[in-house]
């Protein structure tokens, strides 16, 4: 029995359950010729590194089954190619170290820091773009403070825990998310409610030097990123500098 | 005539020596390579998103073009960029 992996991306755009049914469209096909399947994974949202089909961020799956002979492989991918709704894909047969690293990192043995940091980095996981105005075309989400490797980036959510890291949004520092968090203000949610002449009053208590903030942009950032909407938010910081709306933003770099 | 323990130097002789260079993936026994990670697959890259050369990395022969044909799948997948700026 030979094992193989598929792996494709589909269309963020499409409503969860339609992603969900293309998944097991093809779960249906594999099942029809027999296949027995081994795993499927969910990456899940995932940024893409390159704009695919002007799309910036895709949903990953990847299915591993097997198959004696593997000549439906052929059709697998030709009815891929068809679907409109799949922006990659990508198969691949696994060779007998292929099929025992993944048994051994779905039994949790590959991964060189602890398990269970892994599952905390998922709260923080979505890429946080940094404040300075280049724009990363990173692949991969920004290290976390606890090293996580091995697992798959883990899906987008939008922060579930009491304070969310305000600094994700350009124009806060640790000192201005220090003022906002006493002054009640510890969530992205919380951050989109409050208008920005308020924002304004808590730097001008704070001292002068704080009021050169120009705090318009943030609750437009917060509330996207208490949507966990990082794709749109990371578009709309590319636009801003240094938290500012600017007319002719230099988006060379 | 002085004998070896009478020979001292100021600085460590053994300074200029090279570090012995080997492959990871043999010294540690790891038979494959996942395409699917792109964390690990960084390592292999240098910071426009070229893959290093295996001078330069130290793999053997055998595990450098595992790692290439990984890092080729990667960025089919988008999940590494063929073109990069200040990857690292």
């Amino acid at each position: 029995m030979r094992q193989f992996e598929v792996t494709f991306i589909v269309d963020p755009v499409l409503p969860k359950d339609e992603v969900q049914g293309i998944a097991n469209k093809y779960l249906d096909f594999l099942k029809q010729n027999q296949c027995p399947i081994v795993h499927v994974d969910e990456m899940g949202l995932r940024q893409l590194a390159y704009p695919i089909n002007k799309r910036n961020s895709g949903v990953y799956y990847c299915i591993e089954f097997q198959s004696e002979t593997g000549n439906m492989i052929g059709d697998l991918e030709l009815t891929m190619k068809r679907d409109e709704r799949l922006l990659r894909f990508l198969t691949i047969k696994l060779d007998k170290y292929g099929v025992k690293y993944n048994e051994d990192k779905r039994a949790g043995k590959i991964g060189k820091k602890k398990p269970v940091m892994s599952k905390r980095a998922v709260v923080e996981a979505p890429p946080a773009p940094t404040e300075v105005v280049v724009e990363k075309p990173a692949p991969v989400p920004e290290p976390t403070p606890e090293p996580v490797v091995a697992s798959a980036p883990a899906p987008v959510e939008a922060p579930v825990a009491a304070a969310d890291d305000l600094k994700k949004v350009e124009g806060i520092g640790p000192k201005i998310e220090e003022l906002l968090n006493n002054a009640g203000i510890s969530t992205f949610a919380a951050l989109a409610a409050t208008d920005a002449d308020r924002v304004r009053e808590i730097l001008a208590e704070a001292g002068s030097r704080f009021t050169m903030h120009d705090p318009t942009t943030w609750a437009q950032q917060a509330q996207l990123a208490a949507d966990g909407n990082w794709d749109a938010l990371k578009t709309l910081q590319g636009e801003l500098q240094g938290g500012r709306v600017e007319n002719a933003s230099s988006e060379e770099e | 005539m002085a004998s070896r323990d009478d020979i001292k130097f100021l600085s460590n002789p053994k300074i200029g020596q090279k570090r012995r260079k080997y492959c990871r993936f043999r010294k540690f026994g790891i038979k494959h390579i996942d395409y699917k990670d792109p964390d690990f697959l960084l390592q292999f890259v240098n910071e426009q998103g070229k893959i290093l050369p295996r001078r330069i990395t130290g793999n053997s022969l055998k595990y450098q073009r595992k790692v290439a044909t990984a890092i080729k799948r990667a960025r089919h997948l988008a999940m590494m960029p063929y073109v990069a700026d200040l990857l690292k």
